[in-house]
């Protein structure tokens, strides 16, 4: 049933958005002369000065019930986004000691080790450095870790929300470490943040000379606390982890020191009872996020099915989609432009016949690399690695148009 | 003629890559790196001076680790310090300092840079070898009174230190390198 222009009106009024009581009272006066038709034209509501979302729309990230809230994730609602960005506000969220409360004017980022010129950034400087803007996912190697143990994430934000996709604005490392003098016999570079475990990564020259950046901008603003106010390393297409947040050194060295969360946390056990160290790239993972587990389609017709594909190792080149549970495979539209290491978003046209059907996604990035099943990845590695999880996802949809996990 | 002209070349561009193009920030002095610089290197580069041993770990033990970590380091609240040699090829692997950590100066390290959880920085260099020590002595690593400082700490050979291989992805599909096949 359509809701009269009075009650939208009054929808709105009890979310607290209208808190002018002229306006109010303007409104309800014409609504009681002519409550089911459309009135003429209203002035909105007035301008503001940092923008809101409509209260009619929801979609959060997931904060767990967490014993120390300080340590823990939240995930992205990837089946509420749209296109190949996530609003800043969205961006998962995964620390290890809290959001440490930093002051921009007292931040700096100090360069040392092996370096002929240790130098001090402050924030102000790095801004004044040539600058790049790039758009590139971040994504928790432990993202979809669960399905290691127990296939079947129930929807798309528990099962793929810890990765996200920005545009991010700040200096290369390579221009910061030749402006200190870059000695020629190094090999790696500690990052270390200014949270309260003041979390570090040993992460390889190599990699960072070629496309790291050092950032200060997400999606156009500041990065936000979360995120890694007022900086962070961004490292494309690295888990999660090594783009360290809060940055406030880069120290040159020659070998890695086995930070705790490179050796203890962050690596991969196999069946043998070795473990795999500094698996950095994010390997290509897809996911349809439309229809997905938990939603309900709405009736047979016309849907058209949505969804996100990435890779750490390059661009997305194919995105193939089954809608027969894997028996056959076609080449989904891909939305340009497709980026290197950022989320692609695919589609395909489906008219869905009412009966159930079980729909899958597999993403081959730009090297050839093709998304693997469950079992490939259980024969490669065992199920006890609990990282870096890639497994082809599929959801069942039941005659009656609900969307389970497979 | 040629090799002088490329010597005088290399040498241009060598200088060229050695000074600083926009010369921003400002260098860097020693109290600003002694500031924030506590890494320690697998070969114990870093490790500051103190010294503390199983035994005298046990008091400061109870009184900060021991609430989140358990009485006797087996976990509680937080994880499991202390057990799992020998199961990490088992179904039911448990990753502990004693049964997954490779190097003993990742433990000091991390005490020292984050523990206690909710006030890092609040024990002294000597309190943190002890606490390192005696967590060490649980998992059968070093004894009662052996004193870890900067000298033996990194001298201490974990159990597992060769339990760690290189990546060899991609180990899937079409792209899989060979040695990554099984």
């Amino acid at each position: 049933m359509r809701s009269t222009w009075k009650q939208r009106l009054a929808a709105i009024d009890r979310r607290g958005f209208l808190a002018t009581a002229g306006l109010s009272a303007a409104c309800s006066q014409k609504g009681e002369q002519a409550a089911d038709e459309e009135p003429p034209s209203q002035l909105g509501a007035q301008v503001s000065a940092y923008g809101e979302r409509s209260p009619y729309e929801t979609a959060k990230r997931l904060v767990p019930d967490l014993k120390r809230p300080q340590i823990g994730s939240t995930t992205t609602p990837l089946a509420d986004t749209e296109g190949i960005l996530t609003p800043s506000s969205l961006h998962f969220e995964r620390h290890h000691a809290g959001v440490p409360p930093i002051d921009p004017a007292r931040h700096t980022l100090l360069i040392h080790g092996m370096v002929d010129r240790p130098t001090v950034f402050t924030l102000d400087e790095l801004k004044r450095l040539p600058s790049v803007s790039r758009i590139h996912f971040i994504e928790c190697s432990g993202n979809s870790g669960r399905e290691w143990k127990a296939p079947g994430a129930g929807d798309v934000q528990r099962g793929f929300g810890l990765a996200s996709c920005s545009e991010w604005t700040g200096v290369p490392v390579s221009l910061l470490l030749e402006e200190a003098g870059l000695r020629r016999d190094a090999k790696w570079v500690l990052a270390e943040g200014a949270d309260a475990c003041k979390l570090f990564r040993s992460l390889p020259l190599d990699k960072l000379l070629r496309d790291a950046l050092v950032v200060y901008a997400q999606n156009g603003e500041a990065i936000r606390p979360s995120q890694g106010y007022p900086l962070r390393l961004l490292v494309p297409g690295f888990e999660g982890n090594t783009n360290v947040k809060w940055l406030r050194q880069l120290k040159v060295v020659d070998e890695p020191y086995m930070a705790k969360d490179e050796t203890s946390k962050y690596t991969d056990l196999m069946p043998d009872g070795k473990a795999r160290i500094f698996t950095f790239v994010m390997d290509a993972k897809s996911v349809i996020t439309h229809p997905s587990g938990g939603r309900k389609l709405s009736g047979p017709g016309f849907h058209e099915i949505r969804g996100l594909a990435w890779s750490g190792r390059g661009r997305i080149e194919t995105v193939e989609v089954s809608t027969d549970g894997g028996k056959r495979w076609k080449a989904s539209m891909l939305q340009e432009p497709r980026l290197p290491m950022a989320f692609t978003r695919f589609r395909m046209a489906w008219e869905w016949d009412g009966q159930p059907v079980e729909l899958m996604s597999r993403a081959i990035d730009e090297t050839g690399y093709a998304q693997p099943s469950r079992e490939d990845l259980a024969a490669a590695r065992g199920l006890q690695s609990s990282y870096h999880y890639t497994g082809i996802k599929a959801w069942r949809i039941t005659a009656s148009g609900e969307v389970h996990s497979v | 003629m040629c090799r002088t002209l490329l010597c005088a070349l290399l040498l241009t561009a060598i200088a060229a890559a050695q000074s600083p193009k926009y010369k921003l920030g400002r260098p860097a002095t020693p109290a600003d790196t002694s500031a924030v610089d506590s890494f320690v290197s697998p070969g114990g580069k870093g490790l500051p001076p103190g010294r503390g041993s199983a035994s005298e770990g046990r008091a400061i033990y109870e009184r900060r680790c021991a609430r989140c970590h358990g009485p006797d380091g087996k976990g509680k609240e937080e994880a499991a310090l202390v057990g799992g040699q020998g199961t990490l090829a088992t179904p039911k692997p448990l990753k502990t300092v004693g049964s997954y950590w490779p190097y003993a100066t990742t433990l000091f390290d991390y005490i020292h840079r984050a523990m206690p959880f909710d006030n890092p920085g609040l024990l002294t260099r000597d309190q943190e070898y002890a606490v390192a020590a005696l967590i060490l002595h649980w998992n059968g690593i070093i004894g009662e009174h052996d004193v870890m400082d900067a000298a033996t700490l990194a001298k201490v050979k974990m159990p597992n230190r060769d339990g760690f291989t290189a990546d060899p992805r991609p180990d899937t599909g079409p792209t899989a390198r060979k040695e990554a096949r099984k």
